[in-house]
């Protein structure tokens, strides 16, 4: 028999023993159906005392303290330049025309006149819209942390690099980071630093090192091996090799990583708000509190714009290939475009001292729409209302609510089970040994009830995100161009924090729920589009025309050869698209939740960091499992297909 | 036809002219295996040759060779027949798995990184395959890199690679980064770059493979008046027997890792040692790689006539030979001492390429 087959059979044996277990479960004895107390074990009391050891025993205190007395102090100096706070070196604050120059220079040198426009109107728009102070706090932020991040993310990738023992041992440690949820990173540190911009700038920097890491590791594998032997032959010593060949040839890779951790940076400094970090982040969670539409429109609008700034920054440098420059005799010739943002950068200073408006645009002074986007939205709102409100109680009263109760009936042990019999059948016994040992670490936690409701929301939610997600990204990758056209889309949502989409759910569901679904629902969908697309155009065309030849119409192709050879791809997909659903389950917390996310706010506001610990493990853990399960499953589509 | 042991006699003397000979590297039973454990892998081989493989890759086996000062080695052979390890082997890139190779006496395995650094710097270059050049270098960053790895300051070693480009019919790219320049140009980069610091020991893996024809005349003329300038030990991959024959002193012809032949050209194409050689050098027109010398016998009675020098090809003596009614033609070395005589029918055969 082959083992997929055996695999298969186990499978409905465990799943069968699962529907029995949940039919029956009035038989079941009660330490079945919820786990037990004596079973709970006390994770969050030992976690904390070996924090406080950490902290009190070993004196890393005073380590954490003269570390963030460095970021204090860089943080000082940004907040002077940028926004004239009265610190060391008392130059600021640079007026925003020059900052705007410097943008639109930087954008243009990078990639050319759109580039230059959109950056230089990002820093117009900001300051026109007198919103100067809020973006330069978040970006002073992103200014210190983001090159600590990628020295750090640098050092430690080059570590990894050189002994593979560390680079196992890393790896599963990278893996938990990335999917824990942004605020089990909050806790920690605002028992170590305490709460304000620098915990902000440092669990921003904690944050966004593993993707520096991994970009570092990649890069530094993918040299060729020649470039290496050209080196060593040209009797390079190994620092020569290090520091002149394999990191300058990785730089591609290695600055694919620094704008990995600039959007990570951004996203984390919007979400710091939490933890009191001033700025656009804050701004928008108080207007968000207060129901202010169209003032957390113009912030919202505003980290966009920032987003996909600095992100096309980033990338306009990583991707740019060497280009030989024009010998020219001169200094001036050669420096063209320096010589031109320095004129600027003094022409602006000049007009500034002459003109206060373009030093700062004082709040009286500024522009807004705020009222525009009110009273629209105010008409939308009530034109849909009828929609949205049946919308809202059809699926609270026919989806969320029975899905909800049904996720809370099932037995634990039952869906252990069932876990187990999914695992089995996708990956055989070790898989189902995964699948249980997460569960079951969130099973002894105490945390059953709470992550049945995260793991039902996310559920719901991808769900849904697939019907709308699936459909779209079929029908975009009919035509080249409608497809290039959506996948930029989805690239630039993808960039956005994901506070930001909270914004138009609130908008249109108010606070609920219904909300909390429709945003999970809009984050998750775009890397399920996204996917579909790039499964299904990439299936080699020989495939189609062999399927045209044999006289399929264009649904048996669709069906028969174009979704089976991407779902691999897709699959990848799906795979984000869970992961993506759990961060803004827990984001979404604080528009009212009852699972593992409101908890975490809790442990958040005591600075109970055990607890903290614990449920973001638990969120993690659910990511995983289904990690796990997908690239399995993936991987076995992939080797079925010759792939 | 004379029994092969009889023809070494003298041999190779209008070849090496006057030369003091020195070995420069010698290999003793070198073998490179690739794999998970190549020395067990070797260990298992010494007891029965025949050992599963197990994912090991046997590139270079049991190779023994000598390399003397000034020579010019080429090696051939078919496409993974292990001559790009080889090279490796010699230069230590790769570490080898078994047997000892020796650089000016030394046995290089021995070395410590930095006695293997500098062993480099000052007497190795190397030009590669892929080419192996630094991507976000200027080709004339590309060329002093070697220098600047020396430490020299940056106005000589600039100085210099500008020579090394014009040398190489480069200058005017200098600024360029190679990706904006062609296969053919990306390759005369490496070999600036390999020449840049005037190596005693050059390596090159298939230098010209990406040249076109004119331009691989004109650099194999550069390369070989640059050899006789600077007295070199060349060791040279080309799959190219004309470009072979042109360049080489002797040929090494290698076969799944091992050498199968190693000797003159003209011994190679007149006595093959294998199927395999004699396949290679089928296509060969022979009166070109034939010379007087290696069809020499010894003389059973006086010599008759004038004597025809021993580094003349059959081909520069067609004409002659044609003309020539002799039986057997005396021949003589570069110092006018006759050293045998020629069986002139042999020589014909060899211009009307009848099997000997
Ligand atoms: N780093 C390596 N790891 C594993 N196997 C290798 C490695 N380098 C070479 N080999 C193997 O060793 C054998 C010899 O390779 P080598 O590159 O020396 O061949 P070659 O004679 O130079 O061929 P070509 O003419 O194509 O350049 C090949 O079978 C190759 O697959
Ligand atoms: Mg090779």
């Amino acid at each position: 028999m082959p083992p997929s087959a055996h695999a298969g059979r186990v499978g409905q044996m465990l799943l069968a023993l699962a529907v029995c277990m949940a039919m029956g479960k009035a038989l079941l004895p009660p330490g079945l159906i919820r786990p037990p107390d004596w079973l709970i074990l006390p994770f969050a009391d030992w976690i904390n005392a070996a924090f406080f050891f950490l902290q009190n025993d070993l004196g890393l205190m005073a380590v954490t303290r003269a570390f963030s007395d460095v970021v204090d102090w860089l943080l000082s100096v940004t907040a002077n330049l940028l926004y004239g706070k009265s610190r060391w070196p008392n130059l600021g604050p640079i007026p925003w025309i020059v900052v705007a120059a410097t943008a639109f220079m930087a954008g243009y040198a990078l990639k050319g006149w759109r580039l230059a426009a959109l950056a230089g109107g990002t820093f117009v728009w900001i300051a026109l819209m007198g919103q100067w102070k809020w973006a330069m706090e978040t970006l002073s932020v992103i200014l210190v942390a983001a090159p600590f991040s990628v020295a750090l993310g640098l050092g430690t990738g080059v570590l990894a690099w050189r002994s593979p023992w560390f680079d196992r041992v890393l790896n599963p440690v990278l893996n938990i980071a990335q999917s824990l949820p942004h605020f089990a990173y909050m806790i920690p540190v605002v028992v170590f630093i305490g709460v304000g911009p620098k915990a902000g700038a440092i669990v921003t920097i904690i944050f966004s090192v593993p993707p520096m890491i991994r970009m570092t590791l990649l890069g530094l594998k993918m040299v060729p091996e020649e470039v290496i032997e050209a080196g060593k032959m040209s009797g390079a010593t190994r620092w020569q090799l290090l520091t002149r060949v394999r990191i300058p040839t990785a730089r591609s890779q290695i600055l694919i990583g620094v704008n990995q951790v600039i959007m990570q940076c951004l996203a984390m400094v919007v979400l710091a708000s939490f933890i009191g970090m001033p700025g656009l982040g804050q701004k928008l969670l108080q207007l968000l509190q207060s129901l202010k539409i169209g003032l957390s429109v113009e912030i919202g609008v505003t980290i966009v714009l920032l987003a996909v700034t600095l992100d096309r920054l980033s990338k306009a440098w990583a991707l740019r290939l060497p280009e030989h420059a024009e010998p020219s005799p001169h200094w001036l010739g050669r420096n063209r475009l320096l010589v031109i943002w320095l004129a600027l950068c003094v022409l602006g200073v000049v007009l500034a001292h002459f003109v206060p408006y373009f030093l700062e645009v004082e709040r009286k002074q500024a522009l807004s729409v705020a009222g525009p986007i009110d009273a629209l939205m105010d008409r939308f709102i009530r034109l849909i209302a009828p929609v949205t409100a049946w919308l809202r109680w059809f699926l609270i009263t026919w989806v969320l609510i029975p899905t909800r109760d049904a996720y809370l009936w099932m037995p634990f042990s039952a869906v252990l089970l069932l876990l187990a019999a999914v695992g089995w059948a996708i990956g055989g016994v070790r898989s189902a040994a995964v699948c249980v040992a997460y569960f079951g670490l969130i099973a002894l936690s105490g945390w059953w009830d709470r992550a049945m409701i995260t793991v039902y929301t996310v559920t719901v939610s991808v769900l849904i995100a697939a019907l709308i997600g699936l459909p779209l990204g079929i029908w975009a990758a009919r035509r080249p161009v409608r497809a290039e056209r959506v996948l930029l889309i989805c690239d630039t949502a993808q960039t956005f924090p994901s506070f930001i989409y909270l914004i138009p759910v609130i908008m249109l569901f108010g606070v609920s729920d219904v909300a909390v679904v429709a945003a999970v629902v809009v984050f998750a969908a775009v890397p399920i589009v996204r996917y579909t697309i790039e499964g299904l155009c990439s299936v080699p065309p020989e495939l189609i025309e062999a399927a045209d030849m044999s006289g399929a119409t264009r649904r048996q192709t669709l069906w028969h050869v174009r979704l089976p050879m991407a779902l691999p791809t897709m699959l990848v997909g799906a795979n984000q698209s869970v992961m993506f659903s759990l961060f803004m389950v827990i984001i979404a917390a604080f528009i009212g939740t009852q699972d593992l996310g409101q908890e975490m706010q809790r442990a958040l506001s005591t600075t109970d960091v055990g607890k903290g610990v614990v449920l973001g493990l638990a969120v993690a853990f659910m990511g995983l499992m289904t990690d796990h399960l997908i690239t399995r499953w993936s991987e076995a589509r992939k080797r079925a297909l010759g792939l | 036809m004379a029994h092969p042991a009889q023809r070494r006699v003298g041999l190779p003397v209008w070849n090496k002219g006057h030369r003091v000979r020195e070995t420069v590297i010698s290999c003793r039973n070198v073998s490179k295996i690739f794999g998970p454990d190549p020395v067990r892998h070797l260990a298992e081989l010494k007891v029965n040759p025949q050992a599963p493989l197990n994912g090991h890759v046997h590139a270079v086996r049991e190779v023994d060779l000598d390399i003397e000062r000034g020579e010019m080695l080429v090696v051939m052979g078919l496409s993974g027949s292990g001559k790009s390890t080889l090279v490796r082997c010699l230069s230590r890139l790769v570490e080898i798995t078994g047997g000892h190779v020796t650089v000016e006496g030394q046995d290089i395995a021995t070395l410590s990184d930095a006695g293997l650094i500098d062993l480099r710097r000052r007497k190795m270059g190397m030009v590669f395959q892929g080419f192996g050049l630094l991507p976000h270098r200027t080709v004339l960053d590309n060329v002093a890199f070697p220098l600047e790895m020396r430490g020299q300051d940056r106005k000589t070693r600039y100085a210099r690679a500008r020579d090394m480009l014009t040398l190489v019919g480069l200058t005017g790219r200098e600024g360029y980064f190679p990706r904006e320049l062609s296969g053919g140009q990306q390759q005369r980069v490496g070999i600036a770059r390999s020449l840049a610091v005037e190596p005693d020991i050059w390596f090159l893996d298939e230098p010209f493979s990406a040249l076109d024809p004119l331009i691989r005349r004109e650099m194999q003329d550069e390369f070989l008046r640059l050899k006789g300038l600077l007295n070199k030990t060349v060791i040279f991959i080309t799959h190219d027997f004309d470009e072979a024959l042109r360049l080489a002193d002797r040929i090494a012809i290698m076969k799944d890792g091992r050498i199968v032949q190693c000797d003159t050209p003209d011994r190679i194409v007149l006595h093959p040692a294998t199927d395999y050689v004699a396949r290679f050098t089928a296509e060969i027109d022979r009166a070109r790689v034939v010379r007087a010398g290696s069809l020499v016998r010894p003389l059973d009675e006086p010599p008759e006539g004038a004597a025809w020098a021993a580094t003349r090809t059959i081909r520069d003596l067609a004409r002659d030979l044609v003309a020539d009614s002799r039986k057997v033609i005396p021949v003589a070395d570069a110092a006018g001492a006759v050293i045998g005589g020629l069986n002139r029918q042999e020589a014909l055969d060899v211009l009307l390429g009848v099997a000997g």
